[in-house]
Formats: structure tokens, C-alpha cells, sequence
């Protein structure tokens, strides 16, 4: 790319689907693998938690993006914390009213949303520089590749370590679960099969991106 | 930093602190003032759900009980709670549909393989037995020591778990342990899970240590549990 990254870039699909497939938050920047790790045993525990981080994503993007000309350069990360944290709360709260089994399971990593580097680096890298609707569209996109994400090692790991999805049996009850894959062990084996993967898909189709890089 | 600054051309101009300090403090106010709605908003609905979850636990170890009373056992003392104030109750008395006590619901803690396990457990003050636990928190590893939870052999521990007061109604008259796998040969013995020790110990000391000071101050007040006032419908 000649183009100066720190550019504000024009409102396109790609604004949105940056975030899903090119610099997925968790299978290309490998961002937030905390969360990834810890949370992911179940497929409705690693929705609620993608879905809790797509929430500050959006309004914490948003926000920064309309204060981008009000906050010193000195003290934005400051600022961008306030906010950020804000909305971690905000979401700690509303988790609890819905359900208290979700927030249970979650534990503590609802609020260790607020170190979650996924959303401090839109914070600081888009989302300071860009207008409102590019923001929001953005941390849109890069909140559904994390929830994505976290669904992929989500499922596998409850169908192989539990032998459900989403809670619904799925072979019935002579299935022994393969505990290892619910235990953070599991987790690990599971998010390096899915780099795999996903590095293996992005080469085979644009091989020839890739030999530029490397030359 | 400084050495290099000083070479480096042009320095940025700082804008004066007092500006840095509005815009933080500005920030953090509408933080605050967010924040501050939202719990206003969310309050009463997370009490509910707390209220909603602890009266399932109560429920679950106390299949014939309708109605619950709410207690507060503190310094030797039982007081009645209204029906509200679950938040500060830690004795919940349980009545069948005649308004008769099936028995209380209160809980215990020890410390397990990861933390903290904490259990809520059935009494029936006419049987003097623990008659079933079940867990209200525990972080213990996911198919080893959450079989406590759903083992239906060591459930069958908490049918009728021997928990009789000595002569002087001060204390209970056997300790409740964990033994061993197959090594249960008393009624006050909890059988406990191969493999999951820790955590079967642990179910053990906390029935063991909240029963010692509790039950005899249940039985104590028979009277005053048994009369249901203050039950909710």
C-alpha cells in the first residue's frame, strides 16, 4: 500500500469487512487472545463475550471519533481509556440485569474488556482519525471478526470438550467428553488449528500478495 | 527521551496543562454521569435476578418446600428478616404448602482447588440430617472437581448426611469428613470423588464448619423457625 495510512480513508465495504477477513482481530493481529482463550469452553460463552466486546467497540469507537478534535494529543490514551472503561461497566451492568449465569461464566473477563487491545488500537488507529460513520462501520466490522473468532474456537471446543452446541445434546448420552478441550489446554490446540487454517486459506488465494511481501 | 528531544527539530507545542486537565476532567465527568445511569437503571433488575437465583438454590435443596422465610443467624442470635431483605439473610427457612418447616437452606464455604467453593445446603431440624447441597459458586476445574455438582453417587452422600447435636446441643456430635472413595462406613462420612479429592474435601470441611455453628442454633429455635412468620407467598 503507497497510501499514508494515517489518511482518513474513504467510507467503503471494505471499511466494514477490514475488520472480518484482512486484519481479523484474532486470527491476523492476533489481538485480545486473553478473552479468546479464556471464554471460548462454550459457543454462548464466546457469543456473549464477542458480542460484550462488539458493544464498547461501537461506542467507544464512535465516541473517540466525535471528540477526536476536542482531545489533546497529549492525553488521549488517557481519555481513550475513560471512555473505554466507561462502556466496560456500562456492559458489566447490563450483562448482570439480563442474565447471571452468562455474567458468571464470563467472571472477570468482562472487565478486563477494558485492556482488550482490540479496542484501544481501533481507538488509536482508526477510529481518532476517521469520521463517525467510518468509526462506527469500522469497529462494526472488526467487533463481528472477533465475535467470529471467538465462535470458531467457541463451538469446536463445546461439541469435542462437552459433546453440545449451545447447550443442545448432540450424541446423546454415551458420548465421553474430551475434557481436555474444555480446560484452557484446549483452548491453545484449538486457536492454533484455526491459525492454521486461516493462514493456509489466506496464501492459497492470493498467493501472489504473498511472495510480494516476502520479497 | 530528554537527550533526544533536544536534538530533535521542532518540538511539538505543548498546549498549556489547564487545557489537558478540562478535557480529562470533562471526559471523566460524562464518564461518571453514565455510568452513575446506568447502574440507577440496571439496579433493581440485578437484585431480582440475585433474589431469582438464590431462591432457585433454596428451591433445589428443598424440593418440598413452597414458601421461604428468610433469617438472620449472627453472634449466637436467629432474627426474622421481612421477605425483602434476602440480601442480608444467611438462613432461609423452607414451609410445604400447610406451612409446615421441610427444613433451612443456609451456606458454606471452604476453599477448593481453584477458590473458593461455596455451597448451599438443606437441614431438616426433625431428621437432624443434611438432606442436600447444592453449589453456588465454585471455579473448579471443568470435568474433574465440578463433578461434585452432578456426580449422582456422591449426591446420594446428602440423602440423609448424619449431622446429630452432642449431649449439650453445642456442637455436632461426629465432625463431617470426606473419606476416601468406597471408605464411607459412618452416616456422618461423606464418600467422596476419585479424582476429585480437593474438591470433595472441601464440600466435607464447609458443611463440617458451617454446621458446627449453625445447627445448634437452628435447633435452638425450632420454635421460632417453625412458626413461619414473615413467609413470603
Amino acid at each position: 500500500m503507497s497510501q499514508d495510512p494515517r489518511a482518513p480513508a474513504e467510507l467503503s465495504w471494505e471499511t466494514l469487512t477490514q475488520g472480518v477477513w484482512k486484519e481479523n482481530p484474532v486470527f491476523v493481529m492476533l489481538l485480545g487472545l486473553c478473552p479468546v482463550l479464556a471464554v471460548t469452553n462454550t459457543a454462548s460463552n464466546a457469543l456473549a463475550m464477542g458480542l460484550a466486546t462488539t458493544f464498547v467497540l461501537l461506542c467507544s469507537g464512535v465516541l473517540v471519533s466525535l471528540l477526536r478534535k476536542l482531545i489533546p494529543k497529549q492525553v488521549r490514551i488517557a481519555c481513550y481509556i475513560i471512555i473505554i472503561a466507561t462502556f466496560v461497566t456500562i456492559t458489566d451492568y447490563a450483562i448482570q440485569a439480563i442474565s447471571l449465569d452468562i455474567y458468571k461464566a464470563l467472571g472477570a473477563f468482562i472487565q478486563l474488556i477494558v485492556v482488550n487491545c482490540v479496542i484501544l488500537g481501533r481507538a488509536e488507529a482508526y477510529a481518532s482519525k476517521n469520521k463517525v460513520a467510518n468509526a462506527f462501520v469500522n469497529a462494526l466490522g472488526m467487533g463481528i471478526g472477533f465475535t467470529l473468532a471467538l465462535l470458531c474456537l467457541g463451538i469446536v471446543r463445546e461439541v469435542f470438550g462437552f459433546g453440545t452446541l449451545f447447550g443442545i445434546d448432540l450424541f446423546g448420552p454415551n458420548f465421553q467428553p474430551w475434557a481436555v478441550f474444555a480446560l484452557p489446554p484446549g483452548g491453545f490446540f484449538v486457536l492454533a488449528f484455526w491459525l492454521f487454517l486461516f493462514a493456509y486459506v489466506r496464501q492459497r488465494r492470493n498467493p501472489s500478495k504473498e511472495e510480494e511481501h516476502a520479497a | 527521551m530528554s537527550g533526544n528531544e533536544a536534538a530533535s527539530p521542532a518540538p511539538p507545542v505543548m498546549p498549556k496543562s489547564s487545557r489537558l486537565i478540562a478535557a480529562l476532567a470533562i471526559i471523566a465527568m460524562v464518564s461518571g454521569l453514565l455510568v452513575a445511569m446506568t447502574f440507577q437503571v440496571t439496579a433493581p433488575r440485578i437484585a431480582l435476578n440475585k433474589q431469582r437465583a438464590l431462591e432457585k438454590a433454596i428451591f433445589s435443596v428443598l424440593p418440598d418446600a413452597s414458601v421461604h422465610a428468610n433469617f438472620s443467624a449472627k453472634d449466637g442470635a436467629l432474627e426474622p428478616l421481612p421477605a425483602d431483605a434476602f440480601a442480608e439473610a444467611n438462613l432461609f427457612a423452607g414451609y410445604d404448602e400447610e406451612g409446615r418447616l421441610v427444613g433451612i437452606a443456609t451456606e458454606g464455604s471452604a476453599r477448593g482447588y481453584q477458590d473458593v467453593v461455596r455451597i448451599l445446603y438443606a437441614y431438616s431440624p426433625e431428621s437432624e440430617c443434611i438432606v442436600g447441597i447444592t453449589v453456588l459458586q465454585s471455579s473448579e476445574t471443568p470435568g474433574i472437581g465440578d463433578q461434585v455438582e452432578s456426580d449422582p453417587a456422591f449426591l446420594q452422600n446428602f440423602d440423609c448426611l448424619d449431622a446429630k447435636l452432642d449431649a449439650e446441643k453445642s456442637r455436632l456430635a461426629h465432625e463431617i469428613v470426606t473419606v476416601k472413595n468406597g471408605k464411607k462406613t459412618q452416616p456422618w462420612e461423606i464418600d467422596g470423588i476419585s479424582g476429585a479429592t480437593i474438591t470433595s474435601v472441601a464440600i466435607g470441611a464447609a458443611l463440617n464448619q458451617s454446621a458446627q455453628s449453625m445447627l445448634p442454633l437452628v435447633q435452638a429455635n425450632r420454635d421460632l423457625l417453625a412458626a413461619k412468620e414473615g413467609a413470603d407467598q
